[in-house]
């Protein structure tokens, strides 16, 4: 059985960049919270009342947050591959 | 339309009869369904699929495509079909479209924690949730609470499937009036089919079936909300028409409204929350995220999901189309019920041979999370139940056997509650398993980031939650049942109607948090974890461990299981 290094350590990790791939998955979390403000029926887009729409409008904000999220963490934690704990040469053992 | 019966043999239902061009369509597109379904063990096959990894995980093997459509049959069965206009056509946008802002919550989660629990099955060859319980705490008990929770939560959701054909089956005239036998040997039919394939393919065939069915999911979807607009007088008519109807019904009642009133916002938001929340600790949708071969499909995937989203939300209003155009969903039995309104509204306005089409996304729609629902919960017994307190000798072979018997006693149990029940049994009892799901949250999510919390306490946790969320379930009454007549109730302390299921996790994680400082101080021992930090980092292509899961040593203390840290021998 392959053994990592360092077993009860996470692999090193761009605290900045996981914050802000943290705040990119929150923020359309956060603005479906304040119903009362969203639940109206104008401003229309088209006939569509708010209360609908924006909805409809937060599922698209967050496909893109969720798609920055991704390029982020991968930026953040790029992946380091298990590595038996005898191994001194540092290659992968796939 | 084409009525096969005169129109006076049902005057309850005024288009209704045998409509026989939807019907062929249905039948020609569910054979060839069906053909797929058997085809499809022998897809992308492994060493055989006497194993659970094969059979019940289609080998481990799903790229970013599949494990997309996987997760949308969870997601998209055909009682979302059937149920969210419904609620949104005959109560309003709190019960309906509370569907929209809960599948964005849905991704997010995904994202956060699915990658993690896929990391760590990947390491372990954790099948199910209650795997992964067992191995971080070593508790053997607490596993069992949350596979039972997990098992017992997923049948009526199996049921809801079959009554979503139903519903379909209704509508095109299959079954008639006559003896119950002709009237559920349709039903029958379509529940045989889905068990042979399920048990000779295992989650291969509603992989493979996934594809067909959100084809035309997709399709119905789209010429529906471009057509009927605009035959019926356009989006502006159709959100007039529900703004009167909201509009004509006292605010005291309150039985319809177009948006969320102020009484019912925390509703609302903790319905949207606490549903999403729940689903991804249901056993089917575990087996969808453990069935991808890497860890970054399921981040890709979370980006890419709310394709389905948007759709849903379409669907939804397709409830207040039906409103627009004067739908009426009247049963066989001539009563109203809402449940048959998209059915209903698709007979009323396309050709019949469309209707046709439409009703067979919706049958497929229910078989394909009904296949993954019944697997998912065989896994669930089998492993947690089966092997870990009745036979620990179980081989590999034997647990695959256990689990397809177990996938068709499920679906026969499933069968017989929707043939022999009311059907509103069905939906209660799956309100009911949405709470009692998101009881088994905290062990589950809180485990993948810290062992802080104690078994003991999650255990207490878990069981206090039940109780709450049961209790408080079994006190709501509707106009047609007197207890578990839905899912909001007053939050205690905040005073206002929320989902009985989201005030239950919330006392369930703080009666965790005290009694783990309780536990902690008294020392009680917390059991052996065998997971190591970096098994949660883990990706594709690196090392897995396959050896057997191993239940035994539990209660010696021993270290036990694969990932113990011993020195490679080798």
């Amino acid at each position: 059985m392959a053994q990592h290094k360092y077993p009860d350590k996470a692999p090193p990790a761009d605290r900045r960049l996981q914050v802000l791939a943290g705040i990119c998955l929150l923020l359309p979390m956060i603005a479906l919270v304040p119903v009362g403000w969203y639940a109206k029926t104008s401003p229309r887009l088209g006939a569509f009342p708010f209360f609908i729409w924006y909805q409809m409008a937060l599922v698209f904000f967050c496909v893109i947050c969720t798609s920055i999220a991704y390029v982020l963490v991968q930026k953040a934690r790029p992946h380091v591959p298990f590595q038996a704990a005898d191994d001194t040469t540092g290659g992968d053992d796939a | 339309m084409t009525n096969f019966l005169p129109a006076s043999a049902n005057p309850s239902h005024p288009g209704g009869g045998l409509n026989v061009a939807a019907t062929i369509v249905l039948i020609v597109i569910f054979l060839l369904v069906t053909v797929m379904g058997f085809m499809a063990s022998r897809w992308r096959r492994g060493k055989d699929l006497e194993s659970l990894d094969e059979w019940g995980l289609g080998g481990r093997s799903f790229g970013t495509w599949i494990t997309w459509f996987l997760l949308g049959g969870d997601l998209y069965t055909a009682y979302t079909f059937v149920a969210v206009p419904a609620a949104m056509f005959s109560a309003g946008a709190v019960s309906g479209f509370f569907a929209v802002p809960y599948t964005i919550v849905l991704y997010p989660i995904i994202f956060f924690f699915m990658s993690r629990m896929w990391s760590v099955s990947h390491r372990h060859g954790y099948v199910t949730a209650g795997d992964f319980v067992r191995g971080r705490y070593g508790s053997r008990e607490l596993s069992l609470a949350i596979s039972v929770t997990g098992f017992v939560a997923t049948l009526p959701y199996i049921a809801l499937q079959l009554v979503g054909i139903q519903a379909v089956l209704e509508v095109a005239g299959i079954g008639g009036k006559g003896n119950w036998f002709a009237n559920d040997a349709p039903l029958f039919v379509a529940f045989v089919v889905l068990a042979a394939y399920t048990y000779t393919s295992g989650l291969r065939a509603p992989a493979i079936i996934a594809f067909v069915k959100d084809i035309l999911i997709y399709l119905v979807i789209i010429i529906a909300v471009i057509y009927l607009p605009t035959k019926i007088g356009g989006w502006h008519h159709i959100f007039d028409t529900v703004h009167a109807k909201s509009a004509s019904t006292a605010p005291a009642d309150a039985t319809f409204s177009d948006t969320v009133a102020p009484k019912a916002q925390w509703a609302y938001v903790t319905l949207a929350f606490g549903s999403a929340m729940a689903l991804f600790m249901y056993p089917h949708s575990i087996t969808a995220v453990l069935s991808s071969k890497s860890r970054n499909t399921i981040r890709k995937n979370a980006s890419m999901l709310p394709a389905y989203s948007f759709v849903l939300a379409l669907l939804a209003l397709l409830g207040w189309v039906a409103i627009a155009a004067g739908t009426k969903p009247i049963g066989l039995n001539g009563k109203a019920n809402p449940q048959l309104v998209v059915p209903q509204l698709f007979e009323d306005q396309f050709p019949s041979w469309f209707a046709g089409v439409a009703f067979a996304a919706i049958a497929i729609g229910a078989l394909v999370p009904a296949a993954i629902m019944s697997i998912a919960a065989a896994n669930t017994f089998t492993r947690n139940i089966y092997k870990e307190w009745i036979r620990p000798n179980a081989t590999v072979k034997e647990e695959a056997k256990v689990s397809k018997l177990t996938s068709l006693v499920v679906k026969v149990f499933a069968l017989v509650f929707v043939l022999a029940m009311d059907k509103q049994n069905a939906i209660n009892l799956q309100l009911l398993g949405g709470i009692w799901i998101l009881q088994t949250f905290p062990a589950i999510v809180i485990g993948l980031y810290t062992r802080w919390m104690h078994r003991w306490a999650l255990l207490a946790g878990w069981a206090v939650a039940m109780v709450y969320g049961t209790w408080r379930a079994y006190e709501v009454a509707s106009p047609a049942t007197k207890h578990f007549g839905g899912s909001l109730s007053n939050i205690p302390v905040i005073g206002e109607l929320g989902y009985i299921a989201f005030t239950a996790v919330i006392i369930n994680v703080l009666v965790g948090v005290v009694l783990t400082i309780v536990f902690n101080a008294m020392k009680l021992p917390a059991g052996t974890d065998e997971t190591v930090v970096a098994d949660y980092f883990v990706e594709a292509g690196d090392p897995r461990v396959d050896a057997d899961y191993d239940p035994t040593d539990l209660d010696t203390g021993e270290p036990s299981g694969p990932a113990i840290a011993k020195p490679d021998p080798a």
